[in-house]
């Protein structure tokens, strides 16, 4: 809480990922899990990381709030949250951002949740480390979010165990948790992925009314194409540590220029889109492994348009101000019959 | 086409204890269900978890025995068909291809088992007919004397699936296929099932909770609710035009990869359902946004409405009520 009146304001976006790496160790040489990635999220902004599993979207969220293995190494040109630096940032200091300003929402509820507390406990606990008004205030606030959140009869709730929720109620325990605080920033990882689709749907609007009426800037990690369309103003995908493609939500699903994109999206049954019964498109091949490090494109193995050039380090291209991706091919598919 | 698997009004309890001094609690998984999979077709079955459709593919490939009713296989009672004939008919493939194979086994072992266990031909000869089994789901002969460990998830799901079809069975009942996989790995997956059901005439039990997987593939759907089945439909009725407020929900909650719709609100409330403790009249009722007087206490009928079969009271007084029908 003393943290806080020390930053300088800025302006600038709120938070600043510039040239980040992560490498991790195995017995089998350092892994690159994330390779020089850039992008940024404006205040009140969606911002989506997507990708398939292995990609890295994880580790960079949890570089981003601190919370990496102890056998991973993270540099960066910039990493930074208001202007704060988060590269240099003492421990203590960390701690007070974390949980107050920049929060973070899990997959799993029920292990990101403590088992042997009650919600109410655990919800007064983020309150009580990082406003400390005392613990009266702190239970008004969570009876408050809980009913927030879409929760029935919040005060009785908060007597009650993980154990004793359903999924869908315990990730919404999980949001009003991240929201003790007021944050600014909001990092959720596959928060819908556990649940059914009828309750992805409500946490996902939860989510996104939460972002409006707050200002909250929310970055959202995904492998899910159809939360991507719906909720995020600006979408970053990733392919094999690095980000290949990054642009508005309208801009990439109308005109993927990256043959990755393009791949994913025809994958997918799309309802209108692909007839029933129609064969899907397919990605062939297997992401290469990222250990011992990548030189030119990552997926020029499995990709159709490959050419001896994309074993060099591949250029960025920029198909409008707002849309940038990183191919030997300044225009890759362009128009594909329908 | 004629009916392969006859479901005549089946049910499936368990007993759950909930602690040391509360009594075990009685779960009715599945309540009541009566389906027939027709020789051919793809029958989707979608539901929310816990709604009883995986306790329903369990039961239909006699792993599980029914608590009442009866399962026909080809007109036989599956109790009264030996195991090993029911083996040789229907072979399962599951959500999890890292948990359903040996982690001891090779790859060719794991396939061959089935042949083994019926007996044909001598070791090489089922050698053989597994090796041509992978080759049929797209793995190279090379793979053969791996360990699952050694392949990626899509290569263990293909695995699976050989081992499923060595045996040229009739019917493969699917739970949840491509639920663990990568995007660009499902939908190898899927080409995979709809070239082999080209090619075989294979009949297939498809259970998912992705609907635009199930609007794919399947060619009825039954949708499933707290352990019934609400509506059953040709795949392309029920997407078109659902009739029963839950499949309208379920529908309305797909997030289709277009951009600019927003998230949209299928008006369930924030409740879920909880199977031990399924409430009086209609199951679904409480999280209905059309739920009248009689929904709260009389179980609707189920109702021919078209193409389709309905449990909904608003299907009934759509159309005079009828007898049940499978």
């Amino acid at each position: 809480m003393s943290g806080t009146a020390l930053t300088p304001r800025r302006k600038a976006s709120l938070l600043e990922v510039k040239g980040l790496t992560v490498d991790i160790r195995t017995p089998s040489g350092p892994l690159q899990a994330v390779r020089d990635i850039s992008f940024e999220v404006d205040r009140g902004e969606t911002v989506c990381l997507v990708g398939e599993s292995g990609c890295g979207k994880s580790i960079t969220s949890l570089a981003i709030m601190g919370l990496l293995p102890r056998s991973a190494t993270c540099r960066a040109e910039r990493l930074a949250f208001d202007g704060i630096d988060l590269t240099t940032i003492d421990r203590h200091r960390r701690n007070d951002l974390r949980g107050n300003r920049m929060a973070m929402i899990f997959q799993e509820p029920m292990t990101a949740l403590n088992p042997a507390w009650t919600i109410g406990e655990q919800l007064i606990e983020v309150h009580r480390r990082h406003i400390g008004k005392g613990d009266k205030v702190a239970r008004a606030r969570a009876v408050d979010l809980l009913a927030k959140v879409g929760i029935a009869s919040p005060a009785e709730r908060l007597g009650q165990y993980p154990h004793q929720l359903s999924g869908g109620l315990r990730q919404r325990v999980m949001i009003a948790m991240a929201l003790m605080c007021e944050p600014e920033l909001l990092v959720a990882d596959e928060p819908t992925t556990a649940l059914d689709v009828t309750i992805q749907a409500q946490i996902l609007r939860l989510l996104a009314d939460i972002r409006r009426d707050l200002g909250i800037a929310l970055l959202l990690i995904t492998h899910d194409l159809g939360v991507v369309a719906r909720i995020a103003d600006r979408v970053n995908v990733m392919y094999a540590g690095a980000i290949v493609e990054s642009a508005t939500a309208a801009e990439l699903f109308a005109a993927p220029r990256h043959p990755y994109t393009q791949g994913l999206l025809a994958c997918l049954p799309r309802p209108g889109v692909t007839m029933a019964g129609d064969r899907l498109g397919t990605i062939p091949g297997v992401v290469p492994s990222l250990v011992g490090g990548i030189t030119g494109c990552a997926f020029r193995s499995r990709c159709g348009h490959a050419v001896p050039a994309c074993a060099a380090p591949v250029p960025a291209r920029t198909a409008s101000p707002t849309h940038t991706f990183t191919c030997v091919h300044a225009h890759v598919g362009e128009r594909e019959p329908a | 086409m004629s009916d392969l698997i006859e479901i005549d009004d089946i049910k499936r309890t368990f007993r759950v204890r909930r602690g040391m001094f509360t009594p075990a609690a009685t779960l009715n998984a599945v309540a009541g269900v009566s389906l027939a999979v027709r020789k051919g077709e793809v029958l989707g079955i979608v539901g929310e978890s816990g709604c009883g459709k995986s306790t329903l593919a369990r039961m239909i490939l006699g792993l599980l025995p029914t608590t009442s009713g009866a399962i026909r296989i080809g007109g036989r009672d599956i109790r009264q068909v030996p195991r090993r004939e029911l083996a040789r008919r229907m072979q399962p493939v599951f959500q999890d291809p890292y948990s359903s194979l040996n982690p001891r086994r090779r790859i060719c072992d794991i396939v061959r088992l089935p042949l083994d266990v019926q007996g044909n031909g001598t070791r090489d000869e089922r050698r053989a007919q597994a090796i041509a089994a992978l080759d049929k789901v797209g793995l190279p002969a090379r793979y053969a004397d791996n360990f699952p460990s050694q392949l990626s998830g899509g290569q263990r799901q293909r695995v699976a699936i050989a081992r499923a079809l060595v045996t040229e069975p009739e019917i493969v009942v699917c739970d949840e296929p491509t639920s663990a996989l990568d995007v660009s790995v499902q939908s190898q997956i899927l080409n995979l099932l709809m070239d082999l059901r080209r090619d075989r005439g294979l009949t297939y039990v498809f259970i998912s909770h992705n609907l635009a997987v199930v609007e794919h593939l399947a060619t009825r759907v039954a949708v499933m609710y707290l352990g019934r089945v609400v509506e059953l439909a040709p795949t392309a009725e029920i997407f078109a035009s659902p009739k029963h407020p839950y499949t309208q929900a379920l529908l309305a909650s797909v997030l289709t990869p277009m951009p600019g719709l927003g998230i949209p609100d299928a008006g369930l409330g924030s409740q879920s359902p909880d199977p031990l403790n399924v409430p009086a009249g209609c199951p679904f009722h409480p999280r209905c946004p059309k739920a009248f007087d009689r929904c709260r206490t009389t179980v609707p009928h189920i109702t021919t409405l078209g193409a389709a079969t309905v449990a909904c009271h608003l299907a009934e007084n759509a159309r005079p009520v009828q007898p049940a029908i499978a």
